[in-house]
């Protein structure tokens, strides 16, 4: 198939950006929609001309590291993949594709269609993560988990971090992908002893970061790869005013069982 | 955290590792870091097969620099070939996804009996569910009856191949088996089969545009872990004092054949119950004294760092390097991949060379180093797998027996199981770097064996 490309192009976060339009010749409908720029940036470099860049590893949906604003949609036209998992028979022969980078102030761009999304990064090394001494290995079953708390809390967890949320959301927040980490440890009786210190940190730095608030909108949960649900947003408000009524220290003597 | 910045050296001083070189891939500045010791978990190196299950950045250029500063590289040629990946479907293809392995308990592994009924099936004449049972061949059942579809990851990849070197393969290229789950829909119902590997059918159905529950599934072996690595010791160090290698990129734990689950299993043991007490006995024994960061070790390392971006720079030939890791791939997946032979391996060391000298001749590096260019990145790593793809042909020359997942094809058991030659290669291959285009030295670390003896394996 051949196919007419529009894509953003920007050398970076300090210069404009502009639509630049490519043809993407013989072009497989076995192909992935990267490997479909592969082909495009083999016959860039061959007239000397600088690869489109775009951010990309795994590519088979589970690193995140994937973006691309696709025809108006993050990670493409289907549901539930990612851009990497997206394959060129989903378009027709002749079809026009505008590709354009995540754009939201909290995710400047670094090249082209690559942004850079260390905000995400800086949320989660504020909390989100378990820093209680595991200690030794204990059995599986000596902590018992009821199946559907363990399969929410793993739904949360698969969230991987790729921000096609804050991509869809008019206001470019990040509530779901910082709801999908607070509560996949929220969930666990290992997040347990750091659960309102946890969700106070960040959330504090998901607003230093500069993202928007959440309306209740849903673009979020429509788009997102990994379908997490919004009733994370509302696990991790229901959190965050629980801690928020306590003083941080009382919340410590609460949350362990007095 | 240093994201987007990639280690491109290691700074020895005195013969201890005291620091690395960086550079930072969006500015290219390149960046000296000191520290009292220096810990690798860079991953493996099954890239330099050019289509492998790894992730597109995973690259063998820490490992390779550490081992360019002194460090063994240890049985290179070992390399997991994972029976159950998504075929190929033609030249474009960037990687290959794998179907995991737990398919296998209930997936049943068969090619078609005749070849004749193969070419109808590529042809596309035919549906596999046409298939009658009489002629359908469940090879793996078949050849190891106690183990069936659960022989180990070697076995059934090689027996694929067998399918395939017969023209007995399916699919469009013919390079393919089936897993069929047809019997297990039968048995179980197919939600039951859905909650056990829904999200794998899904992700099958959205690569192949076909539904697993309807038509089995095609399935090919592909590149997915390397065994091999830096040589460390029990406490993780390598030969040179203060460097370490944890998980995928040190030689340790696997043998010549892993087995599955055991390579997070790996990282645990390594990160969490390892390193830091062994860390802590190093530094306890050189002191609490400060890293001179100028030391002219650093600045020097630096230098050649520069130098060698700057020599990749100047590459402005006709063929990009993407086209030069292909090349690559092919030949180390035709030579020193599923089966190997000394005449295979002896052409394939003579093709590596000669593509590595037109690489430094003829190869394409656009753009600066003093901006975001990953196609200066992708230069540099593939010309480091362009000097391991030719260690790794060494190793496995060198090591004339069958073990794990090397096959020569010269070491069979009258089955055609590999076949083990413990009196003269019970032993660990490291090499050591002897400088550039000369022919690394082998030492060699003797394998003893107290309480569990070395017997022939068998899956019969
Ligand atoms: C698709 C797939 C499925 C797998 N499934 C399983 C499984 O189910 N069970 C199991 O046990 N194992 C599995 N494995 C194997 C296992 O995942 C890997 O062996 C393991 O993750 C390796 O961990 P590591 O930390 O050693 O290296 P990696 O996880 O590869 O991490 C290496 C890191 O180093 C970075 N890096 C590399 N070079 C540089 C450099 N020069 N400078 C800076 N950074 C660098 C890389 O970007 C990467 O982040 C699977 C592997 C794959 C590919
Ligand atoms: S490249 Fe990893 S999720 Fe797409």
């Amino acid at each position: 198939m051949n196919l007419t490309l529009k894509v953003w192009r920007q050398k970076n976060a300090d210069v404009k950006g502009a639509f630049v339009t490519y043809k993407a010749e013989r072009i497989s409908p076995d192909m992935s929609f990267l490997e479909m720029l592969d082909v495009v940036n083999e016959s860039l470099i061959l007239k000397g001309d600088e690869p489109i860049h775009f951010d990309h590893d795994c590519r088979e949906g589970i690193c995140g590291m994937c973006s691309l604003y696709i025809n108006g949609h993050p990670h493409g036209p289907k549901n539930a993949i990612t851009t990497c998992q997206l394959h060129m028979r989903t378009f027709h022969d002749g079809e026009t594709i505008v590709i354009e980078p995540w754009r939201a102030a909290a995710f400047p761009v670094i090249k082209d269609l690559a942004v850079d999304r260390s905000s995400f990064d800086r949320i989660q090394q504020a909390g989100g993560f378990v820093s209680v001494n595991t200690g030794v290995t204990i059995d599986a079953n000596a902590i018992p988990i009821p199946k559907v708390i363990a399969d929410e809390a793993f739904n949360s967890a698969t969230c991987i971090g790729c921000g096609a949320c804050v991509a869809a959301c008019k206001n470019a927040s990040a509530m779901l992908f910082v709801s999908a980490k607070v509560s996949q440890l929220a969930m666990l009786p290992q997040g347990q002893p750091e659960r309102w210190s946890r969700v106070q940190a960040m959330v504090a730095q998901m607003d230093a970061e500069g993202f928007g608030n959440c309306t209740n909108t849903g673009a979020c949960e429509a788009e997102c790869p990994k379908e997490i649900k919004m009733t994370n947003i509302s696990l991790m408000n229901n959190d965050y005013f629980s801690a928020k009524l306590f003083r941080e220290e009382h919340v410590h003597e609460h949350a362990s069982g007095e | 955290m240093y994201t987007r910045s990639e280690m491109l050296d290691v700074v020895t001083v005195d013969g201890h590792a005291k620091g690395i070189v960086t550079r930072n891939l969006i500015t290219g500045e390149i960046d000296t870091h000191t520290g009292h010791a220096v810990l690798l978990a860079t991953g493996g190196y099954g890239n330099v097969f050019y289509l492998s299950t790894n992730a597109i950045g995973s690259n063998v250029t820490a490992a390779w620099r550490a081992h360019k500063r002194g460090a063994f590289f240890a049985n290179p040629c070992y390399t997991q070939i994972h029976p159950t990946c998504i075929p190929v479907t033609g030249d474009h293809q960037s990687k290959l996804t794998l179907m995991s392995e737990s398919l296998r308990n209930d997936g049943r592994v068969w090619a078609p009996k005749t070849v004749e009924i193969a070419e109808q099936l590529r042809k596309g004449t035919i549906k596999a569910d046409q298939v009658k049972e009489d002629d359908r061949d469940y090879f793996l059942e078949r050849k190891y009856p106690s183990f069936g579809n659960l022989v180990p990851r070697d076995v059934a990849s090689r027996n694929a191949k067998e399918m395939v070197d017969e023209g007995r393969g399916v699919g469009g290229s013919g390079f393919a088996v089936f897993l069929d789950f047809a019997d297990a829909i039968h048995r179980l119902g197919k939600d039951a089969v859905a909650a056990k590997y829904g999200n794998l059918f899904d992700m099958y159905y959205q690569i192949t545009d076909e539904d697993p529950y309807k038509q089995p599934m095609r399935i090919y072996p592909a590149v997915h872990y390397t065994m091999g690595g830096l040589w460390v010791d029990y406490n993780l160090s390598t030969n040179v004092p203060g460097l370490y290698a944890l998980g995928e990129c040190n030689f340790s734990d696997h043998g010549a054949n892993r087995l599955g689950a055991s390579a997070l299993m790996q990282g645990l043991a390594d990160g969490y119950f390892v390193i830091p007490y062994t860390l802590g006995d190093y530094l306890a024994q050189i002191g609490p004294k400060p890293v001179d960061g100028k030391h002219p070790a650093f600045e020097q390392t630096k230098q050649d760092v520069i130098a060698r971006i700057n020599k990749l720079l100047a590459l402005k030939g006709t063929k990009t390097v993407n086209e030069y890791h292909r090349d690559l791939g092919h030949i180390m997946w035709e030579y020193c991949g599923m089966a190997r032979t000394e005449e295979g391996l002896t052409k394939a060391k003579g093709l590596i060379q000669a593509l590595r000298a037109d690489f430094w001749k003829n190869a394409l590096v656009v753009g600066e180093n003093e901006e975001v260019n990953p196609a200066l990145e992708k230069a540099g790593r593939v010309a480091d797998f362009l000097e391991l793809g030719e260690l790794m042909v060494d190793d496995a020359l060198m090591r004339k027996e069958s073990c794990g997942g090397h096959f020569r094809l010269e070491s069979q058991t009258p089955e055609g199981e590999a076949l083990r030659d413990d009196e003269h290669f019970a032993f660990v291959a490291a090499w050591e770097y002897k400088g550039d285009n000369q022919p690394e030295v082998l030492n060699k670390e003797a394998l003893d064996f107290e309480f569990v003896h070395l017997t022939q394996r068998s899956y019969k």
